[in-house]
């Protein structure tokens, strides 16, 4: 028992220096279990993420928006990749995490379970959606453990074009036609809201933090990464001309931010329920993908197997 | 030679990358596997940008109000002139190899030839175009191999897309008056010497793939004519989608 | 529907890239394929999409021995004190250049 204080102890000592954890280091079992969680249902939100997105690469208005939002999304797969990959050095298999997503036992962000209903959704996701993740994603750059935190710092580096094509989307939505702006007021409307629930439950309504904060997992709250992104997003919606969908806000001089009103969170915990607008559909197309592809798999091992076989047999042969 | 034949023969030089690319496109996020997902989003892209070339040349060609837009997002149906394989849907991952790799052979042999087209901005867009493909047949012909000799779900599934598709192959040699024409000024492809290496590279690789060619008629096929099969309407309905119900907008 | 856990998993690969020539190869990251050239061919996919190698290596997770963490005592810390495996360690006049 002493032994494991000290264990507990000494890991929790280099943390408080600023050392990374590396996969096959000593850690906490509930270290490894809360990345295995936090890392893989990243991964899940950046795969699930890429159906909503998806749904409008066909319809993409012209051939150089279509093959921006095509390269977004598939950079979408590569990042859920790299996150597997670094869940995976904490021995978890990605099939097994695929799994948990499929039957529910693994989350994923919940602004994946609203529709996208018109070309404007687009830029609203790149925008607000990608504009909180990349919050988020920052902080995790700097975090804790090796893998993860080296993931973080490929997919920001990458994730950067990803605001930049949601927001001159916008851009052009808002100095189009009364129809186009109508249509970006529409998309910041049934978005804005979604995009604040992306930091989870209030502080005081977040068991986790206080430990995540302590190893380093987290850096700041999700009340204060809320502020930051309101901070940022505000003056961002004002240059485009169009309206917060949230009377609330407005600039606090006291306190050196925005005020805005609260969120509707029971909203919020219905969509993480599973009763969101479309939980079932990303699941199903997810479930669809993978049972489609089984004999896929199944084939390229096989045919793996025949070939290492027969390059033994013509070793021996020789 | 006349403007008009040039315009329409890099009409059909991009929309068989094009309707190809709008297939594969619609695969984006549902793919066998992430890492797949992510290579076939690829060969969408480099097809994609591949239309853009054929496309801006083509405007420029057009003059007036023309951009690669209104090439690629306001033609009827009857005016598109891709083979008809391209339009062939993605049935299951077997059918989307077939048809890649179909296409990748004959675009890689057709591109060899057009590297050294007397139309100079043909011969550019070839030469990038090549490297490309080249890496899309390399792909597809490994897939094909690994699914022909993979399991026996797997040979069969692999052997019944052939069979269905392989009757649609032949369009890509059947030259129209306008390949013709275009073979004569020195700015498009043989396709008779295209075929007999077609043939044979695709024996060989399906001999290694443990498949057969099947023994089944060609189809009646007039898609470089604009004459198409059901599926091409359903393409274009969600292709021109957006500028069709919002016409002349910037986005 | 299958939701058991797929015992038909692709192996995991290692992924080394060197960005330009003159420079190592480092590790990227991993992914998962069926043979070798399908891994080649992913971490083309995955980790050259925005031109960041000339030259990629992949080889089996399985195929590599690591070191282990908990004998990093035995393994590294006897190198510590060898200070004098460092050129600071010998003492020169400063006036001294070129050396």
């Amino acid at each position: 028992m002493s032994v494991e204080i000290n264990l507990d102890q000494e890991f929790q000592s280099r943390i408080d220096a600023g050392e990374r954890i590396e996969p096959k280091d000593w850690m906490p079992e509930k270290y490894r279990k809360t990345h295995i969680r936090q890392i893989s249902q990243h991964a899940h939100s950046e795969i699930v993420g890429m159906l909503p997105e998806g749904n409008w690469i066909t319809r993409a208005p012209t051939l150089r928006r279509k093959v921006g939002l095509l390269a977004k999304v598939q950079d979408e797969a590569g990042h859920g990749l790299y996150l597997y990959s670094a869940a995976e050095t904490l021995g978890i298999s990605r099939d097994e995490m695929e799994v948990q997503l499929l039957t529910g036992k693994a989350k994923y962000s919940s602004i994946f379970n609203y529709p996208t209903l018109s070309w404007a959704d687009i830029g609203a996701i790149g925008w607000l959606v990608d504009g909180a993740a990349i919050i988020n994603q920052v902080m995790l750059t700097r975090t804790s453990f090796g893998p993860y935190a080296r993931a973080m710092v490929r997919i920001c580096k990458e994730e950067s074009f990803h605001q930049r094509q949601g927001y001159e989307i916008m851009l052009g939505l808002a100095k189009g036609t009364p129809e186009q702006k109508a249509m970006a007021q529409d998309a910041l409307n049934r978005f804005w809201w979604p995009s604040l629930m992306m930091f989870g439950p209030r502080d005081a309504d977040s068991p986790n933090t206080e430990q995540s904060v302590k190893w380093k997992i987290k850096r700041k709250t999700n009340d204060e990464l809320r502020q930051q992104f309101v901070d940022i997003t505000v003056p961002q919606a004002d240059y485009l001309g169009l309206k917060m969908p949230d009377p609330a806000i407005k600039w606090n001089e006291e306190r050196g931010h925005y005020d805005f009103g609260e969120i509707d969170w029971d909203e919020f915990w219905q969509v993480v329920k599973g009763n969101g607008p479309c939980n079932k559909e990303r699941i199903a197309a997810r479930t669809k993908a993978r049972e489609n592809g089984t004999w896929v798999r199944e084939a390229a091992l096989a045919h793996a197997a025949k070939n290492a076989e027969r390059k033994l047999s013509t070793k021996v042969a020789s | 030679m006349k403007k008009e034949s040039l315009y329409k023969y890099l009409l059909l030089l991009g929309d068989n990358s094009m309707i190809l690319a709008h297939r594969l496109s619609e695969l984006c996020g549902h793919g066998p596997a992430l890492e797949t997902d992510i290579a076939l989003t690829n060969i969408s892209l480099d097809l994609f940008g591949q239309v853009r070339s054929y496309f801006q040349y083509a405007a420029e060609l057009k003059g007036g109000d023309a951009t690669e837009d209104s090439i690629a997002f306001l033609r009827y149906g009857r005016e598109h002139y891709n083979c008809i394989l391209l339009e062939q849907p993605n049935v299951d991952f077997g059918h989307v190899i077939a048809r890649q790799f179909f296409f990748d052979l004959f675009q890689k042999l057709q591109l060899e030839q057009l590297v050294s087209s007397n139309d100079k901005k043909i011969a550019a867009i070839a030469v990038k175009s090549l490297k490309e493909t080249k890496y899309h047949l390399r792909f597809s012909s490994e897939w094909i191999k690994r699914l022909g000799d993979g399991t026996e779900e797997s040979h069969e599934r692999m052997q019944s897309a052939i069979d269905n598709l392989y009757p649609f192959v032949g369009e890509f040699f059947k030259e129209t008056d306008l390949e013709k024409e275009m073979k004569e000024e020195g700015i498009g492809a043989d396709l008779f010497l295209i075929k007999s290496a077609f043939d044979k590279e695709v024996m060989k690789t399906f001999a290694e793939a443990n498949l057969k060619i099947p023994e089944i008629a060609s189809r009646m096929t007039q898609g470089k004519y604009g004459i198409h099969t059901e599926q091409l309407d359903y393409i274009l309905n969600e292709l021109q989608y957006m500028q069709r119900a919002y016409p002349n907008m910037e986005w | 529907m299958n939701k058991e856990t797929d015992k038909m998993e692709y192996p995991i690969f290692e992924v080394f890239i060197r960005s330009k020539n003159g420079l190592e190869h480092r590790h990227v990251g991993s992914l998962h394929a069926a043979d070798p050239e399908m891994a080649m061919e992913n971490a083309r996919d995955v980790y050259t999409r925005r031109q960041e190698g000339v030259s990629i290596w992949v080889v089996e997770s399985k195929n590599i021995t690591a070191s282990n963490p908990e004998k990093s005592d035995e393994l590294f810390d006897p190198a510590q004190d060898k200070v004098y495996r460092h050129p600071t360690f010998y003492d020169l006049p400063i006036e001294l250049k070129h050396i």
